[in-house]
Protein backbone atom coordinates (compact mmCIF):
# COMPACT_ATOMS: atom_id res chain seq x y z
CA UNK A 1 0.00 0.00 0.00
CA UNK A 2 1.28 3.44 -1.17
CA UNK A 3 0.96 6.24 1.27
CA UNK A 4 0.91 9.29 -0.72
CA UNK A 5 0.54 11.84 2.25
CA UNK A 6 3.22 14.48 2.05
CA UNK A 7 5.89 14.52 4.51
CA UNK A 8 5.36 15.90 7.62
CA UNK A 9 6.94 19.19 8.56
CA UNK A 10 8.89 19.09 11.89
CA UNK A 11 7.44 21.37 14.17
CA UNK A 12 3.95 21.75 11.88
CA UNK A 13 0.55 20.20 11.83
CA UNK A 14 -0.08 18.01 8.55
CA UNK A 15 -2.25 19.93 6.19
CA UNK A 16 -4.97 17.34 5.97
CA UNK A 17 -5.05 17.48 9.71
CA UNK A 18 -4.79 20.82 10.09
CA UNK A 19 -7.73 21.56 7.82
CA UNK A 20 -10.30 19.57 10.29
CA UNK A 21 -8.88 22.21 13.26
CA UNK A 22 -12.70 23.67 14.11
CA UNK A 23 -14.16 22.22 11.32
CA UNK A 24 -17.83 20.29 12.36
CA UNK A 25 -17.69 16.51 10.93
CA UNK A 26 -19.84 13.09 12.06
CA UNK A 27 -23.44 15.17 12.17
CA UNK A 28 -25.66 12.53 14.03
CA UNK A 29 -29.19 12.60 14.81
CA UNK A 30 -30.06 10.05 17.80
CA UNK A 31 -32.04 6.94 16.86
CA UNK A 32 -35.00 7.72 18.96
CA UNK A 33 -36.49 10.56 21.21
CA UNK A 34 -35.23 11.08 25.04
CA UNK A 35 -37.63 8.65 26.67
CA UNK A 36 -39.09 8.48 30.50
CA UNK A 37 -38.79 5.36 30.84
CA UNK A 38 -34.92 5.29 30.56
CA UNK A 39 -34.34 8.59 32.30
CA UNK A 40 -35.81 6.29 35.83
CA UNK A 41 -33.72 3.10 34.75
CA UNK A 42 -30.60 5.73 34.81
CA UNK A 43 -31.62 7.22 38.01
CA UNK A 44 -32.18 4.03 39.33
CA UNK A 45 -28.73 2.53 38.28
CA UNK A 46 -27.26 5.09 40.70
CA UNK A 47 -30.26 5.05 43.02
CA UNK A 48 -30.49 8.95 41.88
CA UNK A 49 -33.68 9.98 44.24
CA UNK A 50 -33.49 13.93 43.00
CA UNK A 51 -37.51 14.05 43.07
CA UNK A 52 -36.83 16.56 39.71
CA UNK A 53 -37.24 13.47 38.27
CA UNK A 54 -39.47 11.48 40.02
CA UNK A 55 -42.42 13.89 40.85
CA UNK A 56 -44.01 15.82 37.93
CA UNK A 57 -44.99 18.51 40.36
CA UNK A 58 -42.02 19.48 41.53
CA UNK A 59 -40.36 19.05 38.23
CA UNK A 60 -43.10 21.63 36.82
CA UNK A 61 -42.04 23.96 39.88
CA UNK A 62 -38.39 23.94 39.36
CA UNK A 63 -37.61 23.10 35.93
CA UNK A 64 -41.03 23.94 34.06
CA UNK A 65 -41.42 20.02 33.32
CA UNK A 66 -39.57 16.79 33.50
CA UNK A 67 -36.05 16.87 32.16
CA UNK A 68 -33.37 13.95 32.06
CA UNK A 69 -30.36 13.91 34.32
CA UNK A 70 -27.84 16.25 33.16
CA UNK A 71 -25.14 13.18 33.16
CA UNK A 72 -27.23 11.20 30.34
CA UNK A 73 -25.98 13.71 27.87
CA UNK A 74 -24.36 10.83 25.79
CA UNK A 75 -27.06 8.32 26.92
CA UNK A 76 -29.47 9.50 23.96
CA UNK A 77 -26.81 8.77 21.26
CA UNK A 78 -25.65 5.28 21.72
CA UNK A 79 -27.27 3.36 18.67
CA UNK A 80 -29.48 0.30 19.37
CA UNK A 81 -27.33 -3.23 20.05
CA UNK A 82 -28.87 -4.14 16.86
CA UNK A 83 -31.13 -3.13 14.38
CA UNK A 84 -32.90 -4.47 11.29
CA UNK A 85 -30.80 -3.80 7.96
CA UNK A 86 -28.13 -1.61 9.85
CA UNK A 87 -24.58 -0.92 8.22
CA UNK A 88 -21.61 -0.26 9.93
CA UNK A 89 -21.57 2.94 12.19
CA UNK A 90 -19.61 6.03 12.65
CA UNK A 91 -18.19 5.42 16.64
CA UNK A 92 -19.06 8.44 18.50
CA UNK A 93 -15.51 9.31 19.11
CA UNK A 94 -15.16 9.05 14.95
CA UNK A 95 -12.99 11.57 15.17
CA UNK A 96 -10.33 9.84 17.89
CA UNK A 97 -10.38 7.24 15.64
CA UNK A 98 -9.42 8.81 12.69
CA UNK A 99 -6.35 10.81 14.51
CA UNK A 100 -4.78 7.32 15.60
CA UNK A 101 -5.60 5.81 11.75
CA UNK A 102 -3.89 8.96 10.55
CA UNK A 103 -0.64 9.21 12.48
CA UNK A 104 -0.26 5.32 12.95
CA UNK A 105 -0.81 5.25 16.42
CA UNK A 106 -2.16 1.97 17.64
CA UNK A 107 -2.52 2.86 21.20
CA UNK A 108 -4.94 5.78 23.17
CA UNK A 109 -5.74 6.78 26.53
CA UNK A 110 -8.59 9.66 27.11
CA UNK A 111 -7.08 11.62 30.06
CA UNK A 112 -9.17 13.95 30.76
CA UNK A 113 -13.42 14.35 29.82
CA UNK A 114 -15.48 17.34 30.16
CA UNK A 115 -19.27 17.84 30.08
CA UNK A 116 -20.78 21.26 30.06
CA UNK A 117 -24.22 21.95 30.62
CA UNK A 118 -26.49 24.21 28.39
CA UNK A 119 -30.41 23.42 28.20
CA UNK A 120 -32.17 20.92 30.44
CA UNK A 121 -32.74 18.21 28.06
CA UNK A 122 -36.70 16.85 28.18
CA UNK A 123 -38.35 13.60 27.52
CA UNK A 124 -39.39 13.96 23.88
CA UNK A 125 -36.67 15.58 23.01
CA UNK A 126 -34.81 14.60 19.11
CA UNK A 127 -31.02 15.37 19.92
CA UNK A 128 -28.59 16.02 17.02
CA UNK A 129 -24.38 16.24 17.45
CA UNK A 130 -21.51 16.70 15.60
CA UNK A 131 -17.66 16.47 16.77
CA UNK A 132 -15.03 19.23 16.41
CA UNK A 133 -11.16 18.85 16.48
CA UNK A 134 -10.04 21.70 18.41
CA UNK A 135 -6.68 21.12 18.56
CA UNK A 136 -3.16 18.66 18.00
CA UNK A 137 -0.16 18.49 19.69
CA UNK A 138 3.10 18.03 18.53
CA UNK A 139 4.73 15.03 18.85
CA UNK A 140 5.29 14.24 22.83
CA UNK A 141 6.45 11.38 24.89
CA UNK A 142 5.34 10.42 28.25
CA UNK A 143 5.97 7.24 30.21
CA UNK A 144 2.93 5.58 28.05
CA UNK A 145 5.04 6.44 24.81
CA UNK A 146 5.36 8.92 22.05
CA UNK A 147 2.32 10.60 20.24
CA UNK A 148 0.18 13.04 20.28
CA UNK A 149 -2.38 14.79 22.34
CA UNK A 150 -5.57 16.36 20.98
CA UNK A 151 -8.81 17.97 22.36
CA UNK A 152 -12.09 16.67 20.54
CA UNK A 153 -15.95 18.79 21.34
CA UNK A 154 -18.48 16.55 20.72
CA UNK A 155 -21.69 19.39 20.80
CA UNK A 156 -25.17 18.28 21.02
CA UNK A 157 -28.42 20.11 20.08
CA UNK A 158 -31.56 20.17 20.89
CA UNK A 159 -34.70 20.06 17.89
CA UNK A 160 -35.00 23.87 18.23
CA UNK A 161 -30.89 24.02 17.46
CA UNK A 162 -30.56 24.93 21.01
CA UNK A 163 -27.34 23.98 22.51
CA UNK A 164 -27.58 21.22 25.56
CA UNK A 165 -24.11 20.02 26.08
CA UNK A 166 -20.76 19.96 25.08
CA UNK A 167 -18.52 17.04 25.79
CA UNK A 168 -14.59 17.85 25.57
CA UNK A 169 -11.96 15.05 25.68
CA UNK A 170 -8.06 15.19 25.69
CA UNK A 171 -7.08 12.18 23.76
CA UNK A 172 -3.07 10.92 23.71
CA UNK A 173 -2.43 8.53 21.00
CA UNK A 174 0.66 6.78 21.22
CA UNK A 175 3.17 4.12 20.18
CA UNK A 176 3.97 2.29 23.25
CA UNK A 177 7.30 2.76 24.99
CA UNK A 178 9.45 -1.08 25.81
CA UNK A 179 8.79 -1.02 29.50
CA UNK A 180 5.55 0.75 29.76
CA UNK A 181 2.87 -0.30 31.99
CA UNK A 182 -0.70 -1.22 29.63
CA UNK A 183 -3.41 0.76 31.33
CA UNK A 184 -6.11 -1.88 30.41
CA UNK A 185 -9.03 -0.89 32.58
CA UNK A 186 -9.21 3.11 31.77
CA UNK A 187 -11.63 2.86 28.99
CA UNK A 188 -10.15 4.43 25.27
CA UNK A 189 -13.49 6.22 25.07
CA UNK A 190 -16.70 7.10 26.47
CA UNK A 191 -19.25 5.51 24.05
CA UNK B 1 -24.81 7.12 53.21
CA UNK B 2 -26.24 10.42 52.02
CA UNK B 3 -29.79 10.50 51.32
CA UNK B 4 -31.44 12.37 48.83
CA UNK B 5 -31.92 16.38 49.42
CA UNK B 6 -35.25 17.43 48.68
CA UNK B 7 -34.94 20.94 50.09
CA UNK B 8 -32.66 23.61 48.56
CA UNK B 9 -29.30 24.37 49.30
CA UNK B 10 -28.63 28.07 49.02
CA UNK B 11 -24.93 29.45 48.32
CA UNK B 12 -25.35 31.43 51.71
CA UNK B 13 -24.63 28.18 53.27
CA UNK B 14 -20.99 27.26 51.21
CA UNK B 15 -18.08 27.82 52.31
CA UNK B 16 -14.22 27.22 51.04
CA UNK B 17 -12.99 23.94 52.74
CA UNK B 18 -16.53 22.52 53.57
CA UNK B 19 -16.91 18.79 53.09
CA UNK B 20 -19.84 17.09 51.35
CA UNK B 21 -21.07 13.88 53.63
CA UNK B 22 -19.22 10.64 52.28
CA UNK B 23 -21.20 8.15 50.31
CA UNK B 24 -20.34 4.76 50.81
CA UNK B 25 -21.78 1.73 47.76
CA UNK B 26 -21.33 -1.62 48.00
CA UNK B 27 -20.39 -2.33 44.29
CA UNK B 28 -21.54 -5.36 42.83
CA UNK B 29 -21.73 -7.33 39.82
CA UNK B 30 -25.72 -6.09 39.41
CA UNK B 31 -24.89 -2.28 40.08
CA UNK B 32 -21.92 -2.52 37.06
CA UNK B 33 -24.18 -4.27 34.54
CA UNK B 34 -27.66 -2.26 35.51
CA UNK B 35 -24.85 0.78 34.95
CA UNK B 36 -23.75 -0.09 31.60
CA UNK B 37 -27.41 -1.27 30.32
CA UNK B 38 -28.63 2.33 31.99
CA UNK B 39 -26.29 4.58 29.81
CA UNK B 40 -27.26 2.40 26.52
CA UNK B 41 -23.12 0.72 26.91
CA UNK B 42 -23.53 -2.65 25.19
CA UNK B 43 -19.32 -3.30 25.20
CA UNK B 44 -18.65 -6.63 26.59
CA UNK B 45 -16.09 -5.84 29.31
CA UNK B 46 -19.26 -3.83 30.90
CA UNK B 47 -21.12 -7.95 31.55
CA UNK B 48 -19.00 -9.94 30.28
CA UNK B 49 -16.66 -11.67 32.80
CA UNK B 50 -14.99 -14.04 30.82
CA UNK B 51 -14.53 -11.62 27.70
CA UNK B 52 -13.18 -8.68 30.51
CA UNK B 53 -10.34 -11.07 32.14
CA UNK B 54 -9.47 -13.03 28.89
CA UNK B 55 -9.59 -10.08 26.74
CA UNK B 56 -9.31 -7.08 27.87
CA UNK B 57 -7.15 -8.77 31.03
CA UNK B 58 -8.87 -6.56 33.80
CA UNK B 59 -9.40 -8.72 37.30
CA UNK B 60 -13.22 -8.68 36.37
CA UNK B 61 -16.05 -6.31 34.67
CA UNK B 62 -15.69 -2.82 35.31
CA UNK B 63 -17.82 0.22 35.66
CA UNK B 64 -18.54 2.31 33.33
CA UNK B 65 -17.89 6.06 32.55
CA UNK B 66 -20.68 7.39 31.89
CA UNK B 67 -22.41 5.66 34.74
CA UNK B 68 -19.53 7.02 36.92
CA UNK B 69 -20.77 10.27 35.86
CA UNK B 70 -23.90 9.60 36.90
CA UNK B 71 -22.79 8.34 40.09
CA UNK B 72 -21.08 12.06 40.53
CA UNK B 73 -24.32 13.71 39.92
CA UNK B 74 -26.08 11.88 42.21
CA UNK B 75 -23.71 12.39 44.81
CA UNK B 76 -23.88 16.74 44.34
CA UNK B 77 -27.52 16.81 44.02
CA UNK B 78 -27.99 14.71 47.29
CA UNK B 79 -26.21 17.43 48.29
CA UNK B 80 -27.37 20.61 46.54
CA UNK B 81 -31.21 20.02 46.44
CA UNK B 82 -33.15 19.88 43.43
CA UNK B 83 -32.67 23.61 42.37
CA UNK B 84 -28.66 22.83 42.33
CA UNK B 85 -27.77 22.98 38.75
CA UNK B 86 -24.89 21.39 36.95
CA UNK B 87 -22.91 23.40 35.14
CA UNK B 88 -20.01 21.48 34.27
CA UNK B 89 -17.90 18.24 35.32
CA UNK B 90 -14.07 17.63 34.37
CA UNK B 91 -13.63 13.72 35.12
CA UNK B 92 -9.93 12.11 35.31
CA UNK B 93 -9.92 8.38 35.24
CA UNK B 94 -7.14 6.47 37.27
CA UNK B 95 -8.16 3.07 37.90
CA UNK B 96 -11.23 0.92 37.67
CA UNK B 97 -13.82 0.08 40.08
CA UNK B 98 -14.52 -3.64 39.93
CA UNK B 99 -17.64 -5.79 41.87
CA UNK B 100 -17.07 -6.74 45.52
CA UNK B 101 -15.66 -3.13 45.66
CA UNK B 102 -16.74 -0.87 48.38
CA UNK B 103 -16.65 2.41 46.87
CA UNK B 104 -16.75 5.91 48.69
CA UNK B 105 -17.27 9.21 46.99
CA UNK B 106 -16.17 12.34 49.16
CA UNK B 107 -16.38 15.75 47.78
CA UNK B 108 -14.52 19.42 48.91
CA UNK B 109 -15.56 23.12 48.18
CA UNK B 110 -13.11 24.44 46.47
CA UNK B 111 -14.20 27.97 45.75
CA UNK B 112 -17.41 29.86 45.79
CA UNK B 113 -18.48 32.87 43.55
CA UNK B 114 -21.31 34.89 41.86
CA UNK B 115 -20.88 35.71 38.04
CA UNK B 116 -21.63 38.50 36.61
CA UNK B 117 -24.98 37.44 35.64
CA UNK B 118 -25.86 36.96 39.24
CA UNK B 119 -25.90 33.25 39.42
CA UNK B 120 -24.04 31.55 42.37
CA UNK B 121 -21.10 28.75 42.02
CA UNK B 122 -19.51 26.53 44.11
CA UNK B 123 -16.55 24.34 42.84
CA UNK B 124 -16.89 21.01 44.12
CA UNK B 125 -13.80 18.35 44.24
CA UNK B 126 -15.36 14.72 44.18
CA UNK B 127 -13.29 11.70 44.61
CA UNK B 128 -14.26 8.61 44.16
CA UNK B 129 -11.62 5.89 45.99
CA UNK B 130 -11.64 1.98 46.71
CA UNK B 131 -9.90 1.27 49.91
CA UNK B 132 -8.26 4.35 50.04
CA UNK B 133 -7.25 4.41 46.50
CA UNK B 134 -8.49 6.86 44.20
CA UNK B 135 -10.41 5.72 41.20
CA UNK B 136 -11.25 8.96 39.52
CA UNK B 137 -12.20 12.29 40.08
CA UNK B 138 -14.42 14.86 39.03
CA UNK B 139 -14.33 18.70 39.44
CA UNK B 140 -17.93 19.97 39.35
CA UNK B 141 -19.18 23.24 39.06
CA UNK B 142 -22.91 23.37 40.21
CA UNK B 143 -25.24 26.62 40.18
CA UNK B 144 -27.04 26.79 43.71
CA UNK B 145 -29.52 29.78 44.19
CA UNK B 146 -28.26 32.94 45.90
CA UNK B 147 -31.47 33.41 48.21
CA UNK B 148 -34.89 31.63 48.59
CA UNK B 149 -36.26 32.99 45.88
CA UNK B 150 -33.42 32.53 43.37
CA UNK B 151 -33.51 29.26 40.79
CA UNK B 152 -30.84 28.35 38.81
CA UNK B 153 -32.57 26.35 36.37
CA UNK B 154 -34.40 29.37 35.17
CA UNK B 155 -31.68 30.85 33.66
CA UNK B 156 -30.97 31.24 29.94
CA UNK B 157 -28.66 32.20 27.53
CA UNK B 158 -26.45 35.07 28.87
CA UNK B 159 -27.69 34.51 31.91
CA UNK B 160 -26.54 30.76 31.48
CA UNK B 161 -22.48 30.70 31.51
CA UNK B 162 -21.91 26.90 32.86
Amino acid sequence: MTDERPPEIPGELPEDVDRLLGAIQYEMAGEFPVEQGYIWTSCASVENGNPLFWDDEVAADITAGPIAPPSTLSVWFRPHHWAPGRSEQALPLQVHFDLKARFDLPEAVMSDNTIIFHEPVRPGDRLRTHQVLRSVSAPKTTKLGTGRFWVIDVEYFNQHDELVGIESYTGFGYKRAAAAANPVAIEEATR
Amino acid sequence: MSAPATSSRTLTEVSVGQHLPDLSYDVSATTIVLGALAARDWRPMHHDHDFAVNRNGTQDIFMNTPNQAAWFERYLTDWSGPTGRLGRMTFRMLGSVFPGDTMVLTGTIDSVATDDAGCGWATVDVTLAVEGDTKTTCRARIALPVSPADNPWSRRGPAWTP
